[in-house]
């Protein structure tokens, strides 16, 4: 079972670091079309990495192979530096890697306890009865630690807005996630008070010691959240940015190819 | 918009306060059950009498059984079509093997289970193999049982049940004493349940319901048992099918809502495929549910068979099966799955039950009986409909 809420808080405190997931050299084709094409990537603990890049640069394609969803064709993948094969999203989860997609997948009709044990409630002991209190406990712990700001959380999901379903989803990767959370376009479809939020549940959880890797379209968030900037393009590496010393202008250069400063004139 | 929200919050906080089940939908189908039994009483001075009462609950045992199964297959989001047939063949293969082939009554009503165990796996099998909708394999399911059942009843019509044990289950009743006994051994078990898993709460210092609140909930639990117990007592006692009916409701409110398994059916129900990201293995749930209802189904067959004293063609055709299907959704289940309770089934049932009942006592034809059943349930599916959109529309608004 991987490590509950608990474990998460690092005993000495200090946010290292050291790569948790490693990536070298990795490919993968679909058919003739080349999706990633001998790609480097890496994310610390304790650190945020946004993942940017154009439609069809291959940011989907790494995530689905962190996330298990697919495997890569060549190139190796190390969490804590040991070699790994990532086969399906239960590896991945053993491994301590969770993902938060697009569509949330939460269910509407159970309420927020339900939603964060999902296919992994506790049990009273031996017996087959669950542990609702428990589980209620520990959520309420994650949630607390993250500043989610959930209403009760034995209503059900329905009545929650985007941005708290959000917060649910980060949770759950939050409660199960002992290594590595990936969330995948987490602001698209909220308003800025609750972008603000999504924001602040990320650095919770770089706080907490995960490493944590954004993929986004949206330079605000891009330069909002992220400790590094890594650029893919045409399922290459495009470069790595500092935001606190790049310029926004720069990396949108990197995502459309143009060598120069100026974004407007693409000469590729 | 903020006026009518505010009048809202004040009623609602006063309804909150009350000890009523929690979500409105069974509040409305409980206000309506009031509403049908004082109007068959102001028409009809004998609806309300102890002896009225008790034939009713005979009357239902067989459609509140069906229609526990039904609300759990609409929760999984799934439906079946075929509980009428399956509870036909099902009495049919008890009165073959216990009447013509002289079978203690035990073995007979095992097979009668063994076989609606096997059509619902056949049922569930063929679903999650081939991904066809439940509502097509179980009306091609409905069509073959029925079929089955005419083969096995054969020429005659009825298999005769001469069986004493098997002719007792559904006109034998509890004697007056032991009827108290198990009434109040139930209370003592719930003030058990519930002072546990207050103490579990504290524990974890977790939000505990006040302690008033509870007793007044515990109190008009109390009333209610007390108060059906002793109505019941005055005529025969309590039946024997409605303390199976009970159990069984009670084992399948466990299994629903403190199992694993009874969380991962409203889970599928309410995100299949969310539930299938974190892990629920959803064709061996569904697989599950369809058995899980066929085995009630034959359950009800075994009770029709009792009440009938003989396995008909007949039995568990007609309107049964579809007042299964209406009682679960007028108890408040959905037809869109994720949303519904076990206890639904009983409520459903109750009100199908009544209104067929007191049409019965007023010397009303069978045309209107089916007529105003389907009115009743069509209101029930308008508010799940529109209970539905309020939520979506909601979610999309926040």
């Amino acid at each position: 079972m991987p490590a509950l809420t608990t474990s998460l808080v690092r005993e000495d405190g200090s946010v290292a670091g050291r790569p948790v997931l490693e990536m070298h050299g990795v490919s993968k084709r679909y058919g003739r079309v080349a999706a990633l094409t001998d790609v480097d990537f890496s994310v610390a603990a304790g650190e945020v990495v946004a993942l940017v890049g154009d439609n069809g640069a291959g940011k989907s394609t790494l995530v689905k192979a962190i996330a298990g969803t697919h495997r890569i064709d060549a190139g190796q993948i190390l969490v804590d530096g040991t070699e790994v094969t990532i086969g399906s999203p239960t590896d991945a989860s053993a491994l301590g890697i969770e993902t938060v997609y697009q569509d949330l997948a939460l269910c509407d009709n159970l309420d927020v306890v339900a939603n964060l044990y999902l296919g992994r409630e506790l049990r009273r002991g031996r017996s087959t009865l669950m542990d609702h209190e428990t589980m209620e406990r520990r959520a309420a712990d994650v949630i607390g630690e993250l500043a989610a700001h959930l209403p009760v959380l034995t209503s059900p999901v329905s009545a929650l807005s985007g941005g708290q379903r959000q917060a649910i989803a980060v949770s759950r990767a939050a409660l199960w996630g002992s290594r590595v959370v990936l969330l995948d376009e987490p602001t698209a479809a909220l308003g800025v008070a609750q972008t603000a939020m999504v924001y602040r549940l990320v650095r919770g959880l770089r706080d907490r010691g995960l490493a944590v890797v954004v993929i986004s379209h949206n330079m605000a968030d891009v330069f909002a959240v992220a400790d590094r900037i890594v650029v893919l393009r045409l399922g290459r590496n495009a470069g790595q940015f500092d935001p606190a010393s790049a310029h926004p202008d720069e990396v949108v250069a990197a995502i459309t190819g143009s060598t120069g400063l100026s974004a407007g004139e693409d000469i590729s | 918009m903020t006026t009518t929200h505010a009048e809202e919050g004040g009623v609602r906080a006063f309804v909150q306060r009350l000890p009523l089940p929690r979500d409105t939908g069974s509040l409305t189908v409980v206000i309506g059950l009031a509403i049908v039994w004082v109007v068959f009483q102001a028409l009809n001075e004998n609806f309300l009498s102890a002896r009225n009462l008790s034939n009713l609950v005979l009357q239902i045992a067989v459609l509140g059984t069906l229609a526990i199964g039904m609300v759990i297959v609409l929760v999984l989001g799934e439906i079946d079509l075929s509980v009428g047939a399956i509870a036909g063949v099902s009495a049919a293969t008890m009165a073959l093997t216990v009447t013509r082939s002289g079978w203690t009554p035990a073995a007979g009503i095992a097979v009668a289970l063994l076989v609606g165990a096997s059509i619902g796996l056949i049922h569930g099998a063929i679903i999650t193999a081939f991904g066809i909708p439940s509502f097509i394999v179980t009306l091609a399911g409905l069509l073959v049982w029925q079929g089955v059942q005419l083969a096995l009843v054969g020429d005659g019509g009825e298999i005769p049940i001469r069986d004493p044990f098997i002719r007792a289950i559904a006109s034998t009743y509890v004697p007056s004493p032991a009827g108290w006994a198990i009434a109040a051994v139930a209370l003592v078990a719930v003030v058990l349940a519930r002072a546990a898993g207050r103490r579990r709460r504290r524990r974890l210092d977790l939000t505990v319901a006040a302690l008033r609140s509870e007793l007044v909930r515990l109190a008009l639990s109390s009333v209610i048992v007390v108060g059906v117990v002793a109505l019941l007592n005055s005529y025969f006692g309590i039946p024997w099918v409605l303390l199976f009916l009970v159990t069984l409701m009670t084992l399948c409110t466990l299994v629903m809502h403190q199992t694993r398994f009874g969380r991962h059916l409203y889970a599928i129900g309410g995100n299949r495929e969310a539930a299938r990201r974190s892990g629920i293995r959803v064709r061996s749930a569904t697989v599950a549910v369809f058995v899980i209802v066929s085995v009630i189904a034959s359950a009800a067959g075994v009770i029709e068979a009792s009440r009938q004293f003989s396995a008909s063609n007949a039995l568990g055709g007609g309107t049964l099966q579809l007042n299964a299907i209406a009682a679960a959704v007028i108890g408040g289940t959905s037809l869109f799955g994720g949303r519904g309770r076990i206890y639904h089934a009983l409520l459903g049932a109750l009100v199908v039950g009544s209104v067929q009942n007191g049409l019965d006592l007023l010397g009303q034809p069978a045309a209107i009986k089916n007529v105003a059943t389907g009115v009743i349930l069509i209101l029930a599916v308008i508010v799940d409909a529109v209970g539905r959109r309020r939520r979506l529309a909601r979610g999309a608004a926040d």
